[in-house]
């Protein structure tokens, strides 16, 4: 007998703090009417994510509202839905999302817009109908065969290549190679192999060890695109300290600050990027406009983001910040971030 | 009604008593550290947080007690939810790929029960490879992909609450599964048998229960919990990954022995279990309101863990010491 | 979880607390386990080399050796406290959190002398092993609990102190990051350092008295506390060691990664403890030999080269690792059995 009280004890106390928990109010309705706008990159420890972090802390001051920054520490969906889940019920009026998996993220996504939290995603779109803007930092056709064009310029168009991506599921880098293999297939790529993509999840050990791996699974490898900052960095590291710099060639997208010592010891001719802190701006601003009712996110929308312009929201609620842009050693010094 | 009560608290151990005041202890905390804390969508939104860790916790509880462990429970979780997910991208029909993945979680933990009780390793050393063997049988199927295409029906199942309360579809499946676990254990032969072999393997071996027979039966339901939070973690991300619910044993193990179940087997009480189990998700959920990072409350956990088998063992030396102290007196005096 | 029940070695009075006849015995079996790993060895080595010659090549067999060093270096710790029978799973939050801070210390004073970087990752992974230690050998815990907790409450720590950033390659001394690759008279430095360490370490176990010791305490902790051994001071000693060699070793991955982040050698445990398992190191203590485990080491890394080499997916390592956990295990506790019956067999012959 005495087991069954403690069950009958135990199942009082938990509907007790339900009651509790109810009388002190329950949370529904809709956002609050500050702006208080949460991003929530594909990861936290990430320098890129921290420059468009950057900018959106700037676009808040300029607006009058709040930054906060959330994420995973590991470039992984399921560990991205948690933090989602706690900005619905913390009530932030907008969240700006780069998604690790379009599909994965969808769901809370949808719940927390259907308790009037507006959702941008930027770098990474997820799914269409679980946001109501996406920021796209480039054309991705533009950036796959620019990407490709590099290198292959670099190689004299001859030789075996290797992708070196990010996670799997990312849609940005997902889109990007679907663009490289469609220019890969052009005769005057004929000679170029792409011999495999492989994914780095955007941890640097991990893309420095599958460097390492690619040289050893294809040692006639000349090439090497790697279209995400940490994947680049990692890789121009394990290059250049076994000094293989100028005999694989690599490109990709880069921070100017990560990349500036390769660019000067030879191991990466060229690489693209984009303004990134503007990226964060933009964001904000779009959320911010969401939150105040000025855009909706339907095509012809126009908001401004302060000193960058007007931006015009195209189809699919996409909004295309500019083109990529290329780094060399002739103006790499100009810039820090 | 005080004397009701007072019954009531003298029924309960002290240590089930010392949970309830943690309980209370961690609540108050929470509410002060965000105001989004005590209410009923938070709680809603918690318990469901909590759906797989709360049903392994419940099938961690038998298997401690009759003097185990199974380090491999989160693997598992992980490998049931890349089979779903791999047989789904596959064309199977959802619900047989569910199937699926139900019958390799318990095929998994039979393989644990086997190598614990025909060969006779310890468990702690079986499921250490264990864990690494299934998760990386997880890669070997799913490798980097994610699979997140799955039926609306389906997310909803993992995301929702029954309609018309806030109370998830998923906490549904905890219930039904403590309140069996509950009546099994504290009132039926079958409880008292486990609680016999944690305390004494041999005598409980000599007195005629089939102790090598029921430790293989729990691991296989060990493994089918496991398969089963996989299938309720899959639906609740909506997404299947290799490395899903890596690192989730230790709140699994960390609520069983804070729950009071002896570390060396022979003792626990769901009640306490279920006590440790608010508290640790309560925990959590307050943490991550105040914008802490999973790793931080980790930290929190991991001395939950140790605390919960230094306080006994403190406890016990103590009056141990006390005792000595008492002859050392009454035979000086 | 139940101690399981061992074999009883009579203690002789003052001299070696072990009866010879089992320590001949063991010994035997010990070196025949080295003798399997070689032929193990030799058996993939020739297998690979077939497919892929480039595999053989001894600049492959060097990279091979660099890559481990880090981890055999971690895997020296592991192995005294195995053979104590207690088990470390926390070390690769230890190497994570001693790699950042010394990664960190040196972005924030650039001119620090490296050596005070090495003693300061060896402070950390000092203080972080005694706690184990205290915790294992003077509280009675069992060391499952207290690692398991560690493990998750020193990388939360890591986490908290990097509080989300990283230390990029560009920000620390390129000084330091070239320890990593340095050459020794054709040697690399990582692996010079891996085996003084392990040969030290080796020495230490096999000709010292606390060596001795210790594998007395891991067959049999009871007996070995009657005979008058310092059980919790040597298993202390144990956590305290690989907490510094840890520690050391975090040291050594900063310089080697060089761009380090909260999360750095996360799940590095379990390759440490499979190399050190596979090593014939028995997991229930009281047998191995750090040999074996720098053979473990090895034996490990040419798998994962041969991986790479003969383009099999990487995600299979994970699944060989557990897999290699549970066969040398599975052999360990045959062997056992087998060596029980042997005693047995004897003892009653004698009487």
């Amino acid at each position: 007998m005495k087991h069954w009280t403690r069950a009958v004890v135990s199942a009082l106390a938990t509907s007790a703090v339900l009651v509790l928990a109810a009388c002190g109010g329950s949370a529904s309705g809709g956002s609050s009417t500050a702006l208080s706008v949460a991003f929530l990159p594909k990861q936290v420890n990430n320098p890129y994510f921290n420059t468009a972090a950057d900018g959106g802390k700037k676009a808040a001051k300029d607006l009058g509202g709040t930054f906060t920054q959330v994420g995973p520490s590991t470039a992984n969906a399921a560990a991205q839905v948690p933090y989602i889940q706690t900005l619905t019920q913390q009530h932030v009026s907008a969240i700006v999302i780069s998604g690790d998996d379009p599909t994965a993220v969808a769901p809370a996504l949808k719940q927390a817009m259907s308790q009037g939290i507006k959702v941008v995603s930027y770098d990474a779109d997820v799914a269409p109908d679980a946001r109501q803007v996406f920021i796209n930092q480039a054309n991705a056709e533009d950036l796959g065969t620019t990407e490709v064009d590099l290198l292959g310029k670099e190689l004299n168009y001859t030789g075996e290549i290797a992708i070196l991506s990010a996670s799997a599921t990312a849609s940005n880098q997902n889109t990007w190679i679907g663009y490289m293999k469609q220019e890969l297939a052009k005769p005057q790529f004929a000679n170029m192999k792409l011999d495999t993509v492989v994914y780095g999840n955007d941890d640097d050990t991990t893309s420095y060890n599958l460097t390492q791996q690619l040289l050893q699974s294809y040692p006639n490898l000349k090439g090497i695109i790697s279209p995400t900052t940490v994947g680049i960095s990692a890789a121009a590291r394990y290059l250049s300290s076994n000094h293989l710099s100028g005999r694989v060639m690599l490109t990709g997208l880069g921070t100017p600050n990560q990349m500036r010592q390769f660019v000067k010891d030879g191991t990466v001719k060229g690489f693209e990027l984009w303004n990134v802190n503007d990226l964060g701006y933009v964001a904000y601003c779009a959320a911010a406009g969401l939150v105040k009712g000025t855009i909706t996110g339907k095509e012809g929308d126009t908001f401004t983001a302060g000193s960058l312009g007007k931006f015009t929201v195209g189809a699919n609620g996409a909004v295309l910040l500019g083109k990529p842009f290329v780094f060399d050693s002739s103006n790499i010094d100009q810039f820090n971030f | 009604m005080m004397n009701r009560l007072r019954s009531l608290s003298q029924r309960m151990t002290s240590w089930e008593l010392l949970l309830v005041a943690l309980l209370v202890g961690v609540l108050i905390n929470g509410a002060n550290q965000s105001p989004y804390f005590l209410n009923a969508t938070s709680f809603s939104l918690m318990f469901s947080d909590f759906s797989e860790k709360s049903i392994m916790v419940l099938a961690m509880m038998l298997i401690i007690i009759v003097g185990e462990i199974d380090l491999s429970v989160a693997s598992i979780l992980g490998f049931s939810s890349a089979i779903v997910g791999d047989l789904f991208a596959a064309g199977w029909p959802l619900w047989l790929a569910i199937v699926a993945a139900l019958v390799v979680g318990g095929l998994a933990g039979l393989f644990n029960g086997l190598l614990v009780t025909r060969l006779g390793l310890p468990s702690l050393v079986v499921t250490l490879g264990t864990l690494a063997l299934y998760r990386g049988a997880a890669y070997i199927v799913l490798g980097e992909r994610g699979i997140s295409t799955y039926p609306n029906v389906f997310t909803q199942f993992g995301f929702g609450d029954i309609p018309g309360t806030l109370i998830p579809w998923t906490f549904l499946i905890f219930a039904v599964l403590a309140i069996v676990v509950g009546v099994m254990l504290h009132s039926s032969w079958v409880g008292r048998q486990l609680f016999a072999i944690g305390a004494n393997k041999e005598a409980a071996r000599y007195a005629g229960v089939a102790v090598a027979r029921i430790k293989l039966l729990l691991f296989v339901v060990s493994g089918l919990v496991a398969a089963l939070a996989g299938i309720i973690f899959t639906a609740r991300f909506a997404t299947s990954r290799a490395d899903n619910a890596v690192g989730f044993e230790l709140d699994v193990i960390t609520v069983v022995l804070l729950g009071g179940v002896d570390i060396f087997g022979g003792r626990g009480s769901l009640l306490g279990v279920l006590l440790a189990l608010f508290t640790v998700a309560a925990l959590r959920d307050s943490f991550a309101l105040a914008n802490y990072p999973d790793q931080v409350q980790s930290i929190l956990v991991g001395v939950l863990l140790i605390v919960s088998v230094l306080g006994p063992l403190a406890v016990k030396r103590l009056q141990d010491a006390w005792i000595k102290r008492r002859h050392v007196v009454s035979s000086q005096a | 979880m139940q101690t399981k029940s061992s074999t009883s070695p009579t203690p002789a009075s003052g001299a070696a607390p072990v009866d010879t006849s089992l320590a001949s015995v063991v010994a035997r079996i010990g070196q025949a386990r080295e003798f399997g790993l070689l032929v193990v060895l030799a058996v993939i080595i020739a297998f690979v080399g077939v497919q892929q010659p480039r595999f053989l090549q001894i600049s492959n067999f060097e990279h091979i050796l660099q890559s481990i060093a880090i981890i055999a270096i971690v895997a020296v710790g592991e192995t005294l406290v195995i053979l104590t029978r207690n088990v470390d799973l926390s070390v690769g939050s230890v190497v994570g959190f001693s790699a950042f801070a010394s990664a960190n210390l040196l972005k924030n004073h650039p001119s620090l002398n490296l050596l005070l970087v090495f003693l300061f990752g060896c402070a950390i992974g000092a203080v972080l092993g005694a706690v184990n230690g205290l915790l294992v050998a003077y509280a009675g815990i069992p060391a499952i609990v207290v690692t398991l907790g560690t493990l998750n409450i020193y990388r939360g720590l890591d986490f908290a102190v990097a509080g989300g950033s990283e230390v990029s390659a560009f920000q620390v001394p390129t000084a330091f990051l070239n320890i990593a690759g340095d050459y020794v008279l054709g040697i690399p430095l990582l692996v010079i350092i891996a085996a003084a360490i392990a040969l030290i370490a080796g020495y230490f176990l096999r000709y010292s008295r606390q060596g001795r010791q210790l594998y007395a305490i891991g067959s049999n902790p009871d007996a070995a506390r009657v005979v008058g051994i310092r059980k919790s001071r040597l298993t202390f000693m144990a956590f305290l060691t690989t907490g510094i060699l840890s520690g050391f070793a975090g040291v050594l991955w900063a310089s080697y990664f060089a761009t380090i982040n909260s999360g750095a050698a996360g799940g590095l445990e379990l390759l440490v403890i499979a190399a050190v398992v596979v090593g014939g190191v028995n997991i229930f203590g009281g047998s191995g030999t750090m040999l074996g485990a720098m053979l473990g080491a090895i034996v490990l890394g040419v798998i994962q080269n041969a991986l790479g080499v003969l383009r099999v997916d990487q995600f299979w390592l994970q699944a060989i690792y557990g897999a290699a956990i549970l066969i040398a295990v599975t052999l360990d506790a045959l062997v056992t059995r087998q060596v029980q019956r042997l005693l047995i067999a004897r003892r009653a012959q004698r009487e």
